[in-house]
């Protein structure tokens, strides 16, 4: 790629991250769904391991899980569900039109909604903590920011994946969504440890990756977080590395596929196909 | 002068639809030949269903012919469409495009950005743009809040915005009111005849006066093939066959039939006004029919010529007659006189 191409392709990238980016001042409305809401389910499960006089690491693990799930939240409705409401809305039309690759609206897309999530997590993470007096034994804040970072990067180029997929079968992208919610919920170990599930299980559950960059992020951040470690941290960010690379790669391949498709067979332009 | 658009027996059939459970194959194109000249104003005119659109979709690099070829600045749309993608642009009417979180400008901004266009330059055309289209003051408003018609001006604008070479316009005037769509058209033809580069726009229209008034050349499209390619006052005078006349003349007992016989008079009717104390005669010719005998019977016959009104032959009578009803669906009409 020329350096000129390579600008072209950060101007759109620049251009489609600004409004997920912009979106965050301008639509209050976040505040209840992303941040009010996702604290019930952390506030119930917290209170549960409370009345069994659990360790207090505990509850942090609960509210850490609950802050992430604002991005498996945003991954799957703002960015596996994206392309499809981009092509009711016309939008995707003008994407395939213009001569910058369709990737690039995707990396844009991704990169406007980490930012935004980023920012969510931390916040979310932080009332809980003020709200549950949670003790915080960071054992290295770089590394725990690198693992957040890398688990951002590898959940969101999961999305970019998701996003064709579900373009491709986008009638049943409303079912499909619901049914993986819950399932990822439990197996991602949102709200315990992934290493009661047992290794077997959870080596499927890590094929998420916010499953292996919660439970990094817990040795990193809290005193009990190594006693329960599913792998070391450093097998777990090399993981989560591969899977982005992985997922990065597969987004490329299946939005080829579909751009192909969709010029084929007109998917993704006529509406009524 | 270069050849802005080109296609070979070009055609395009889809499995799918409202024919997809019968396992039906709907044929949108059938070998499709034109060739476009740069510079100029294309109308491609048709009803609904007609091609019109899955030839813009071809054409703009969104769809693949199922088989023949078409040529967009000489790039094969197959497998150029990179180096297409650049130098076109579509706006299609009533789309409803951007984001409505952002404003005007900003979805404007956005749009230019996928082209590669700096802010700087991007933001100096949209302020020219919007000034020129009259939504300046809309400028900063959150498109979610603007009327469907302003909405249509923005997304009008973002065609403009990167200056293509080749500029595909779907309907561009559906939903504005009627001084809009004025605008529109104008900025279209003066775009088009002051551009220091040739431009060539690509227009289907359901609107006649529309095709009448902006295209240098139209086709007539129905159910996927083009019917006649020409400029409109030759397809008007084409297939509209010879003139007609409306003559009133004072009232007096007249022989119809032998005015009928007039050499050159295809068919002949009148309607006779009591109360003005008119004859309205109506001479439909044949090509090269003469006036001058009708006129030399006429007075022979006694009656006094009181008016004389050549009938404008529009469009719409040359849509008829090729493709057998109204561009809106209706049939041809019984008085249509013909």
């Amino acid at each position: 790629m020329s350096t000129d191409e390579l600008i072209k392709n950060l101007r759109g990238i620049w251009a489609r991250a600004y409004v997920r980016i912009i979106g965050v001042n301008r639509e209050p409305s976040w505040l209840i769904f992303e941040l009010f809401f996702p604290l019930l389910p952390i506030c119930a499960f917290a209170f549960v391991y409370k009345s069994m006089n659990a360790p207090s690491d505990y509850l942090g693990f609960v509210i850490l899980g609950g802050a992430m799930t604002a991005i498996w939240m945003n991954v799957l409705w703002g960015m596996a569900a994206q392309f499809f409401w981009e092509r009711e809305s016309g939008n995707l039309t003008l994407y395939m039109l213009c001569p910058m690759p369709t990737m690039a609206v995707l990396i844009g897309m991704a990169i406007g909604s980490g930012f935004s999530t980023f920012f969510r997590v931390i916040i979310t993470f932080m009332i809980g903590k003020f709200i549950f007096g949670i003790t915080l034994h960071i054992a290295s804040y770089w590394w725990l920011f690198v693992t957040f970072m890398l688990t951002i990067a590898a959940v969101f180029s999961l999305g970019m994946m998701m996003a064709s997929f579900f373009l491709l079968y986008g009638r049943d992208a409303w079912n499909i969504l619901t049914v993986f919610m819950e399932p990822v919920f439990f197996l991602s170990g949102f709200y315990f440890p992934v290493k009661t599930l047992g290794y077997p299980l959870g080596a499927i559950a890590s094929l998420i990756p916010i499953t292996l960059g919660l439970d990094a992020m817990r040795q990193l951040a809290f005193k009990l977080g190594p006693a329960t470690a599913f792998l070391p941290v450093g097998v777990e960010i090399t993981i989560l590395i591969i899977l982005t690379i992985i997922y990065l790669i597969g987004a490329k391949y299946l939005l080829n596929k579909l751009e192909y498709l969709g010029r084929r067979e007109g998917r993704l332009t006529l509406r009524w196909q | 002068m270069s050849i802005a658009i080109k296609t070979t027996e070009l055609s395009r059939s889809f499995t799918g639809g409202g024919e997809k459970e019968a396992g039906g194959l709907f044929q949108a194109l059938s070998d499709v030949n034109i060739e476009i000249p740069e510079g100029m104003i294309y109308g491609l005119l048709g009803p609904n269903g007609a091609g019109k659109t899955t030839l813009i979709k071809i054409l703009s690099t969104l769809l693949l012919p199922t088989s023949g070829e078409a040529f967009v600045n000489g790039y094969n749309v197959d497998n150029q469409y990179d180096k297409i993608r650049p130098i076109i642009n579509m706006v299609s009417g009533g789309e409803n495009c951007g984001y409505g979180i952002l404003t005007v400008a900003e979805n404007l901004w956005m749009f230019a950005q996928f082209y590669g266009i700096p802010t700087k330059t991007a933001m100096e055309r949209i302020k020219t743009l919007l000034e020129i289209m009259n939504l300046t003051d809309k400028a900063d408003v959150k498109i979610n809040k603007l009327s469907t018609g302003m909405r249509q001006k923005m997304n009008f604008i973002r065609g403009f915005v990167t200056e293509p070479k080749i500029l595909f316009l779907d309907e561009p005037t559906l939903g504005l009111d009627v001084n809009a769509a004025r605008e529109t058209r104008k900025f279209v033809m003066d775009w088009v005849k002051n551009a220091v580069e040739p431009k060539t726009v690509i227009l289907t229209t359901h609107y006649m006066k529309e095709a009448d008034e902006m295209c240098h050349k139209l086709a007539i499209i129905d159910s996927g093939k083009i019917l006649a390619i020409d400029t409109p006052a030759n397809l008007k005078k084409q297939e509209a066959g010879g003139a007609s006349y409306n003559i009133t003349v004072g009232y007096k007992e007249f022989d119809a039939n032998s005015l009928r016989a007039i050499p050159g008079v295809a068919s002949f009717a009148h309607s006779v006004s009591d109360e003005d104390a008119i004859i309205e005669m109506i001479f439909n010719l044949e090509a090269g029919g003469a006036l001058a005998k009708i006129i030399e019977k006429l007075s022979s016959e006694g009656l006094s010529i009181l008016n004389i009104h050549k009938k404008e032959f529009s469009l719409e009578d040359a849509f008829i007659k090729l493709v057998g009803r109204r561009l809106n669906g209706g049939e041809a009409g019984a008085n249509e006189h013909r």
